[in-house]
């Protein structure tokens, strides 16, 4: 994870990132883009939508088709955006090994610069939402109790109160968040992966995005404080009564089993 | 219920028909042997191992002590606020973890000084304690029936029946003084269950940005949910109308909406249906965008919002409620009237 | 009593030291000399299943004490308040002072924390102790008479520790238990007629109104827990009168009890079970959160988390909830919301079905006598397949009631678990059933082996003919004793169905039902005859190698 996030903060990525996000979006994103950096170099631009081009033969046009408008394995990509690609190969979903209920997490198989590649060549095909800045999944600067507030209107119901996740119908689940990348989690949110609905940015604002990653680091990063205790899984009364059963009455029942035994009797002489 | 009439011969013999404590002889090789000879302990007769023994519960009770002093200490001197890491817990509140775990020391070293003084040095000679009946003995039953029939007899309860009566009726009717007195416990429900805080004209307002909603605000494939024009967190009302007014609301595109009457209480394809599950009332909210199946994380009920919210899986009896929408001539979304159906769970007169 | 006796035992008191002065002034008033006589060197028989209900007594009085303290600091309002306290993800929100006086208990009351992780860890102990508890009476038959008012003393308490639960979890007002509570009033709602009203009485009003919190506080301080009070004082005044069952052993009649005496070595090992129990408990307090509310934020009825369980002994009626299907009846204009109701009245009838059994049992043995000596659970198999029945019932519907953690947790699907509970709830208690009732015929069986043919020793042998046998040490005196103590019913009749002048008496149909429960119990296919003496002498003159 490391090595892949400091290969994204690599000046030419970002450059990269910043150029794709104008082409693919224009207007209302436009005034995050400095003017100047709109002149950048054409061909470099092309260059990786080429690269991403043959990477996407390679690894996604089986399913999604050779153009990405999708067949019956795999749903049309136009208009998917940048941040749906980068959220997708990032965390490993894509490419999927096997058809079920829902495609996991798993092992990345692209280097960022790869996955940056792709995910130009897709947004080059139509916009759509585009991969975030630091600065907008950052939780700097957020509200974290409003975080905490939205979080339990829009995401809790299926990611349990700090993001443990849950089920969701005929095997289908809700994954937990912990030690997801925000930026990730902001992708999420944007694109709405698989079943999940997007929450776009007209309905959640940015800040508000921003207030609920900062809400997930301070409940369920490296750092949380669980002031109680051992957290038990953060599920709530199923694992408590677990632990009540095994380790409060099964130590006390191995306590009785001491206190009821008879004492050791001298060896008969 | 009576065993009268199970012949005596059917039950077993009784427990000791064995024969009494005696040794075991060609006629019964089951006797009871009767209690095992006592057996001491090496702390009995070896009193290096009583003065060990001593000394364990001593050190327990000491132990307790300490402990106590430590718990006073961690009191007085962890800062309430203070976390630390502790291998494998976790980064927990160290005055929790440091007053729980002294306490927990003072105590238990108590109980098991208490209890190995018990076990080792008090005497461990089996003892034994005769039953008696639970039941009174014939002569004590017949006293117990003749003062009842007498005192029953001195205050004529049975000859004068107009007492009797008449008390048994004040005695019944009493308590309907209490009865009566629950009755402010609250409001009688008439039709309030019936209607929410909705009604034609209200704007549908973004829980998230407090912002009235507009169609192009909501994506295909999106969730948002909504309250009523005026309604905020401060308001006395706020968590008894939002309990029936809160909306859930998606977008799906026209053509994939099955239910005529879904399309047409629709705007465009956004639809607006009741966050309160009418299983028993939880928000429902766990939208599967792909298959726009709505699934309720309290008890699994599924609904199916492109076809009318209906259950399609689990203990719900009905479909969600639908708000009928529209967009007023500022472009923003707005209810056209209340729900047609009680929102929440079902009752008795919702017919 | 005359004048004389009097002075002359109060002189001689009067020189008594201090504390015998102290004892004697107590007698005077409370006549304590007699309650000591009969109860000082009362005997308790030595067994670890008999500390059980310790537990129970000992976490419920932990329950009391922090339960105190803690409303020293709790205010039981619904009042809207800003949070300003020490925890920062939930600074400027707005919550009931309920929950906010929770946090403050949590985050700035020093020790506060951990009195109110003591009560709820304590809470599930006491709940999770009276069901072992109740298992280990029932397995044992010591619910059988004198004891069927303690068993269901019992039961009350156990049915009324569940609701003082629910209420005292409901409290804080947090969105979990928030959540719960609004099960409760749907829940409510349904009942036909009358539940519209119900609801509108508890809550004053419509739901979740602003009245809730501080009435089940009220339930929750000192309604249940009074009675709760008054239940354990009157079970534990019966297990004295009763005075404890023992297990079947040499020099154990049913008119005896062998143990230790209530003082020194009770007044020591139960006094100090009291400090283990409450340790064991601080110690879990310290460890492992419990109920973390500031993760779960204060309630709003338009929020939720996935995970939304209540704690574990309301879980089989969660179960229940989940896996009923949603049917519905409409008809002139009302709603009958069997998919609500229906659990809703089996919720009771499961529990019932266990507390009602010690009746059943004693309608069907007709046996009037007191039974102090408990039973194996092998030697009552119908009794004993009835309990492991009964506790599969339970079990499955727990399962249902955490049916979305079993579908995370061991990646199946929450329909498909739905599905499975459905079926077991109707199969899995027959073939429990089933299957316990053979496995104690064949413990029978090997206990009758035993005592026949003694001990396997395993010790290979080989007769001078060639010919290898196991070496099979016989038992002992008390083994023999230990393993032939038990009474065997014989299936009851109907008896003669025409009387001594030939007139047919018409036979009732509850004797007929009797008849077939006996000959279920008790009949031949239902128990193994002990071994008697003759089949052992014959066995035994037969080996006379021994």
């Amino acid at each position: 994870m490391k090595k892949l996030s400091a290969r994204r903060r690599h000046p030419l990525a970002a450059l990269v990132v910043l150029l794709l996000a104008l082409a693919a979006t224009g207007g209302l994103y436009a005034a995050f883009a400095p003017a100047d950096k709109a002149q950048a170099d054409e061909t470099a631009q092309s260059l990786t939508i080429e690269e991403g081009k043959k990477l996407y033969a390679v690894g996604c046009a089986s399913c999604h088709g050779t153009g990405a408008q999708g067949t019956t394995d795999g749903p049309s990509l136009v208009g998917v955006g940048s941040a749906a690609v980068d959220f997708q190969v990032g965390t490993g979903r894509m490419p999927a090994q096997q058809p079920g209920a829902q495609i996991p997490r798993k092992k990345v198989i692209y280097t960022q610069a790869e996955i940056d590649q792709l995910a130009a060549y897709i947004s080059s095909l139509g916009a759509g939402p585009v991969v975030p800045t630091k600065n907008q999944y950052s939780p700097e600067g957020a509200d974290i109790a409003k975080g905490g507030e939205l979080f339990r209107t829009n995401c809790a119901q299926c990611h349990n109160f700090t993001g443990k996740g849950g089920a969701l119908t005929h095997g289908k689940f809700a994954p937990s968040l912990e030690g997801v990348d925000p930026k990730h989690i902001y992708e999420a949110m944007q694109t709405g992966p698989q079943n999940m609905p997007s929450f776009p940015d007209t309905t959640l604002s940015e800040q508000n995005k921003k207030d609920i990653i900062a809400y997930l680091d301070a409940v369920n990063g490296d750092d949380t404080e669980s002031p109680g205790g051992l957290e038990l899984g953060g599920l709530g009364p199923v694992s408590e009564g677990l632990f009540a059963w095994v380790f409060g009455l099964g130590g006390l029942i191995a306590i009785a089993v001491w206190l009821a035994a008879r004492t050791a009797k001298a060896k008969k002489s | 219920m009576s065993s009268q009439d199970i012949p005596e011969e059917n039950l077993p013999a009784e427990q000791d028909a064995h024969g009494a404590v005696g040794v075991a002889d060609d006629k019964d090789p089951f006797a009871d042997p009767g209690l095992p000879p006592h057996e001491h302990r090496v702390q009995d007769i070896d009193e290096r191992a009583a003065k060990r023994s001593e000394r364990t519960v001593a050190m327990l009770f000491t132990l307790s002590m300490l402990a106590t002093i430590g718990f006073i200490a961690a009191y007085v001197g962890v800062p309430h606020d203070k976390a630390i890491f502790v291998f494998p817990i976790g980064h927990i509140n160290a005055l929790n973890f440091s007053l729980g775990l002294t306490l927990g020391v003072a105590l238990f070293a108590i109980g098991a000084g208490a209890v190995h003084w018990a076990r080792t040095l008090m005497s461990d000679v089996e003892m034994v304690d005769e039953r008696h009946p639970i039941e009174a003995p014939p002569e004590v039953r017949e006293k117990v029936f003749d003062d009842w029939k007498q005192g029953a007899k001195e205050s004529a309860i049975g000859r004068r029946k107009l007492i009797r009566n008449t008390m048994l009726g004040a005695l019944t009717l009493v308590p309907l003084a209490g009865v009566v007195l629950l009755r402010d416990l609250g409001p009688l429900p008439g039709t309030k269950l019936r209607h929410t805080m909705w009604r034609k004209g209200l704007q549908l307002v973004n829980m998230n940005t407090n912002e009235p909603l507009r169609p192009e605000d909501v994506a295909v494939g999106s969730l948002t949910f909504a309250k009523p024009e005026g309604l905020e967190e401060h308001d006395e009302e706020f968590q008894t109308e939002i309990a029936k007014a809160a909306l859930m609301i998606v977008r799906i595109q026209p053509d994939n909406i099955k239910d005529k009457r879904e399309l047409e209480w629709s705007h465009d394809g956004i639809v607006a249906y009741s966050k309160i599950c009418t299983h028993v009332g939880c928000p429902i909210s766990l939208y599967e965008q792909q298959t726009h199946h709505v699934l309720c994380p309290c008890h699994q009920s599924t609904f199916d919002l492109s076809d009318g919210a209906r259950v399609i899986f689990g203990p719900a009896g009905h479909a969600l409620p639908q708000l009928r929408i529209g967009v007023n001539e500022e472009g923003y979304l707005e209810a056209l009237g209340d729900f047609e159906e009680p929102v929440g769970p079902a009752f008795w007169e919702r017919g | 009593m005359s004048t004389t006796t009097e002075t002359t035992e109060s002189r001689s008191r009067g020189k008594a030291p201090a504390g015998e002065k102290l004892a004697d002034w107590a007698d005077g008033r409370l006549g304590i000399y007699s309650l000591a006589k009969a109860n000082m060197r009362k005997i308790f028989p030595d067994h670890w299943s008999f500390m059980l209900g310790e537990i129970c007594l000992y976490s419920f009085l932990i329950i009391i004490l922090t339960g105190v303290y803690l409303t020293l600091f709790f205010h039981p309002s619904m009042n809207e308040v800003e949070y300003h306290g020490s925890y920062v993800p939930l600074q400027g929100q707005l919550m009931s002072e309920a929950f906010n006086s929770t946090m403050h208990i949590s985050f700035d009351v020093r020790g506060g924390l951990l009195i109110r992780q003591i009560h709820h860890w304590a809470a599930l102990i006491f709940l999770a102790g009276m069901f072992v508890h109740m298992m280990r009476v029932f397995f044992t038959g010591a619910f059988r008479k004198p004891r069927e008012v303690n068993w269901l003393f019992g039961f009350l308490l156990f049915v009324l520790g569940m609701f003082t639960g629910f209420t005292g979890y409901s409290l804080p007002d947090d969105l979990l238990s928030g959540t719960g509570v609004r099960f409760m009033e749907g829940a409510i709602l349904s009942v036909p007629i009358v539940g519209t009203y119900l609801s509108f009485f508890l809550f004053g009003g419509e739901f979740p109104g602003g009245d809730f919190v501080a009435r089940f506080y009220s339930i929750h301080v000192l309604l249940l827990p009074g009675i709760m009070l008054g239940l354990v004082v009157g079970h534990l005044i019966l297990v004295f009168v009763h005075k404890h069952t023992q297990y079947a052993g040499p020099g154990k009649t049913n008119n005896n009890v062998v143990g230790m005496p209530l003082f020194p070595v009770y007044t020591a090992k139960a006094g100090g079970f009291f400090f283990l129990v409450f340790g064991v408990i601080a110690a879990i307090a310290a460890i492992a959160s419990i109920n973390p509310i500031w993760s779960m934020g204060p309630y709003r009825p338009d929020q939720v988390s996935t995970g939304a369980q209540p704690d574990w002994y309301m879980g089989f009626s969660e179960g229940l909830i989940r896996v009923m299907p949603g049917w519905e009846i409409n008809f002139w204009g009302h709603t009958l919301v069997l998919g609500v109701f229906i659990p809703l009245v089996i919720f009771p009838l499961v529990l019932v079905a266990i507390a009602v059994y010690p009746f059943i049992e004693a309608w069907v043995t007709g046996d009037r006598r007191e039974h102090h000596i408990l039973d194996r659970p092998r030697n009552a198999p119908t009794r004993t397949a009835f309990g492991v029945a009964w506790i599969t019932w339970y079990m499955v519907l727990l399962v249902g009631g955490g049916n979305d953690l079993w579908a995370t947790h061991f990646h199946l699907s929450i329909n498909s678990i739905t599905w499975f509970v459905r079926v077991a709830f109707f199969v899995a208690p027959v073939l429990a059933f089933i299957v316990t009732k053979r496995i104690c015929l064949g413990l029978q069986r090997r206990d009758k082996d035993k005592v026949l043919h003694g001990r396997e020793s395993g010790i290979i042998k080989r007769l001078p003919h060639g010919e290898f046998i196991e070496v099979h040490e016989p038992l002992s005196q008390d083994a023999l004793h230990t393993l032939t103590a038990h009474e065997q019913y014989k299936p009851a009749e109907i008896g003669p169905t025409v009387d001594e002048n030939g007139v047919e008496r018409k036979v009732k149909g509850s004797e007929k039902l009797r008849a077939k429960l006996s000959e279920a119990y008790f009949g031949e296919e239902s128990q193994i005859a002990k071994p008697t003496v003759e089949e052992y002498k014959e066995i035994t003159s037969g080996h006379g190698h021994h």
